[in-house]
């Protein structure tokens, strides 16, 4: 059963829907990531978890209980605020120990104990008699967790935690934020706009855009297979070649036909909660360009399948290579279509002797790897 | 300094030499002489003028200022804290109306304003009237004339003077240590005692200050609201050089005035040097946590 339930949680400010119908299952102990862009309501679910906003509809399952009414005060919940909201006029020491602080039966040595522990947790030690004003950054960001943990919380909650500090230092936290997380076993809720840490953090994440919960689960399985062109384009680059709507599958729900410049017919994943247009339509279909082998050109008529239809070949003349080191990068102009594409290749491996400029190719790639969706750029 | 900047100096060291150090000079002098029979002054030293006013007379007088302005300081502050917390947390295009609304009373005059207070306290007033024909009392209630009305006469006007200070600080506050406090599990009065309240405390010292010390020498307002019954030492003072015309003890009195206003200042300073070199780590122990 999962520890904590979300369940169709809604928040509206005025006229703006900050939520809708947002629904998650967290297991214990697990780091899961809610991934967004700014404004799509990322702190407001993170804000109502902590119990600092009522949602309008929806409620809150923490290990069986319901604590969608519970104060912040009641809940075995911390927060890691954005700006990390430290108490200026208190020492480290006491900032970390302010929950402690506010329990009678905590002995004072039993609170001293326990921050030592806290400010060894996070690197702090023997720091605790500083003032918070004269640390730095990175430093406050350690006191902040220091005293979410200090308490054990069944979740912490992080609100965009490393967005303050530069790009060295965040690297290093995000290390050392999942070492903690696993040393102990919390359930982290961490909060960010940065894909690429979300990906490298998480166990699961979720992507919101526009107060929806567009896909949940692993960071591989949300790049590797995005159920819309949002995860798929805010997770990484995406290639968009145009082709036609042809009529949805039979067979599997969520599959659709379409058809390429040629005649060719492909079966492939359709965008999940997006309504089909008629048939004949432009759509799109997204590829990620690591997802494209390179092959020597051969004679055939593309665009063409695989027998089994789960390998599409598509020839491409190739505008520009650019070499990286461990991958390279090709430019290639469809055949057919004159749209351009890329391609990455890692370790040149395979690919064909004494490609280059102007040199015909095969692009091939997996249908699973294959994506289609509604064109944006036409409505 | 260099020399230059030295010369903007001149105007504001002129302005204070001669409109204020120079009268408050004189005043000193006056008070070390003697009062001549008809008004004037004869220059012969004396403490006399001291040593009348430490007289029983006199010293009620100065309690009875001293409770008057501490305890409309503490009105003001009570008063003040929240309703500056208030405008701080409304939402930011009302603030500077809320603030304009302290402000208005400013816009008409000082006797106006305080008449006005006087007026509605009257036995015809709005108050007794409203009362009466609610048939909650049966004759007026006497409320001008009182120390309660010249308390109320005080707190109405130096309020503001609270107010601002402690607006000024919380205008600046981060919100999300109220939140983080109570998500340590603060509720309630912790949060109150052990964040905002210490936060508050440079605005709240300089608000506590700014009403002390002119309500302590305030005259009109007594004058006004109090009637006869209620003399405070700026009343008293005031007498000394209008009425009785003996200058000599009026500034001695001003001079007593000063020098607690002065020890006032100096405390709430003395006080703040404290709390900023704790501000700079030389803290010890968890003690407080
Ligand atoms: N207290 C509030 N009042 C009005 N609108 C709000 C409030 N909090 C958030 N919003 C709006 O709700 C949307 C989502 O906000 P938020 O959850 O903070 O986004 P994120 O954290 O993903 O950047 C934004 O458009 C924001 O302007
Ligand atoms: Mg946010």
């Amino acid at each position: 059963m999962a520890m904590l339930s979300i369940r169709q949680i809604s928040k509206r400010f005025g006229a703006h829907n900050a939520l809708r119908d947002a629904s998650l299952d967290l297991g214990s102990g697990e780091f899961f990531s809610i991934l967004g862009p700014s404004g799509c309501g990322k702190s407001t679910l993170l804000r109502i978890l902590g119990g600092f906003e009522a949602p309008d509809s929806g409620s809150i399952c923490l290990d069986g209980k319901d604590i969608t009414r519970l104060l912040p005060s009641e809940r075995p919940t911390n927060m890691v605020f954005q700006r990390y909201a430290l108490f200026p006029h208190l020492s480290v020491a006491e900032n970390v120990g302010f929950s402690l602080s506010l329990q009678k039966k905590v002995t004072a040595s039993d609170r001293r104990r326990r921050i030592d522990e806290a400010l060894a947790l996070v690197a702090m030690d023997g720091l605790g008699e500083r003032s918070v004003q004269s640390l730095s950054g990175g430093q406050q960001q350690r006191v902040a967790l220091a005293r979410a943990i200090i308490c054990r919380p069944r979740v912490l909650l992080l609100d965009e935690p490393l967005s303050a500090l530069d790009l060295q230092l965040r690297l290093r936290m995000q290390v050392e934020l999942r070492a903690l997380q696993r040393r102990l076993g919390m359930t982290f809720v961490f909060v960010t706009h940065d894909q690429g840490e979300a990906l490298s953090m998480s166990d699961r994440m979720a992507v919101i855009n526009g107060g929806h919960i567009e896909q949940v689960g692993t960071p591989s399985a949300l790049y590797d297979r995005p159920a819309t062109d949002f995860v798929a384009s805010f997770l990484g680059t995406m290639n968009r070649v145009p082709v036609q709507f042809h009529a949805p599958c039979e067979h599997s729900a969520n599959h659709v036909w379409v058809e390429l410049t040629g005649g060719q017919r492909l079966r492939a994943r359709w965008s999940e909660g997006t309504t089909m247009p008629p048939s004949g339509a432009l759509v799109s279909m997204l590829v990620r360009p690591e997802k494209m082998g390179i092959r020597e050109d051969c004679h055939g008529s593309t665009p063409r399948m695989t027998e089994a239809g789960d390998e599409l070949t598509l020839s491409c003349r190739v505008a520009d290579m650019a070499f990286h080191g461990a991958t390279t990068q090709i430019t290639g102009q469809l055949h057919d279509v004159d749209i351009s594409v890329t391609a990455t290749h890692l370790n040149r491996d395979g690919l064909p002797v004494g490609l280059g400029q102007g040199s015909r190719v095969r692009l091939v790639v997996k249908t699973e790897h294959i994506l289609i969706a509604p064109d944006n750029a036409r409505n | 300094m260099g020399r230059s900047s030295r010369i903007f100096l001149v105007p504001l060291v002129t302005w204070l030499g001669l409109f204020l150090v120079g009268p408050l000079l004189m005043v000193a002098v006056y008070s070390f002489l003697e009062r001549g029979p008809y008004g004037d002054v004869i220059w012969q030293p004396t403490l006399a003028n001291y040593t009348r006013a430490l007289d029983p007379l006199y010293l009620r007088i100065y309690s009875k200022s001293l409770v008057l302005a501490t305890s409309t300081t503490a009105v003001c502050a009570v008063l003040g804290l929240p309703l500056a917390y208030t405008i701080a947390t409304a939402p930011k295009r009302w603030q500077p109306g809320l603030l304009g609304l302290l402000m208005v009373p400013f816009l008409t005059n000082f006797v106006v304003r305080v008449y006005a207070i006087r007026l509605i306290l009257a036995a015809e007033g709005p108050i007794n009237l409203g009362l009466l024909s609610l048939g909650l009392i049966t004759e007026p209630i006497m409320m001008t004339d009182s120390t309660m009305a010249v308390a109320l006469g005080m707190v109405t006007n130096y309020l503001p003077f609270m107010v601002l200070p402690i607006y000024v600080v919380f205008e600046k506050f981060d919100f999300a240590m109220i939140e983080a406090a109570k998500d340590l599990g603060a509720k309630g009065w912790p949060v109150f005692s052990r964040v905002i309240l210490p936060l508050a405390k440079p605005g709240l010292l300089s608000g506590l200050s700014l009403v002390f010390v002119p309500v302590l020498g305030e005259y009109m307002i007594p004058d006004l609201l109090g009637g006869a019954k209620t003399l405070m030492l700026g009343g008293l003072i005031t007498e000394q050089f209008l009425r009785v015309r003996d200058w000599p003890f009026g500034s001695a009195l001003a001079m007593i005035l000063v020098t607690a206003m002065m020890f006032v200042m100096w405390l709430q300073h003395r006080y703040r040097g404290i709390e900023a070199r704790r501000g700079d780590g030389g803290r010890i122990g968890y003690s407080r946590t």
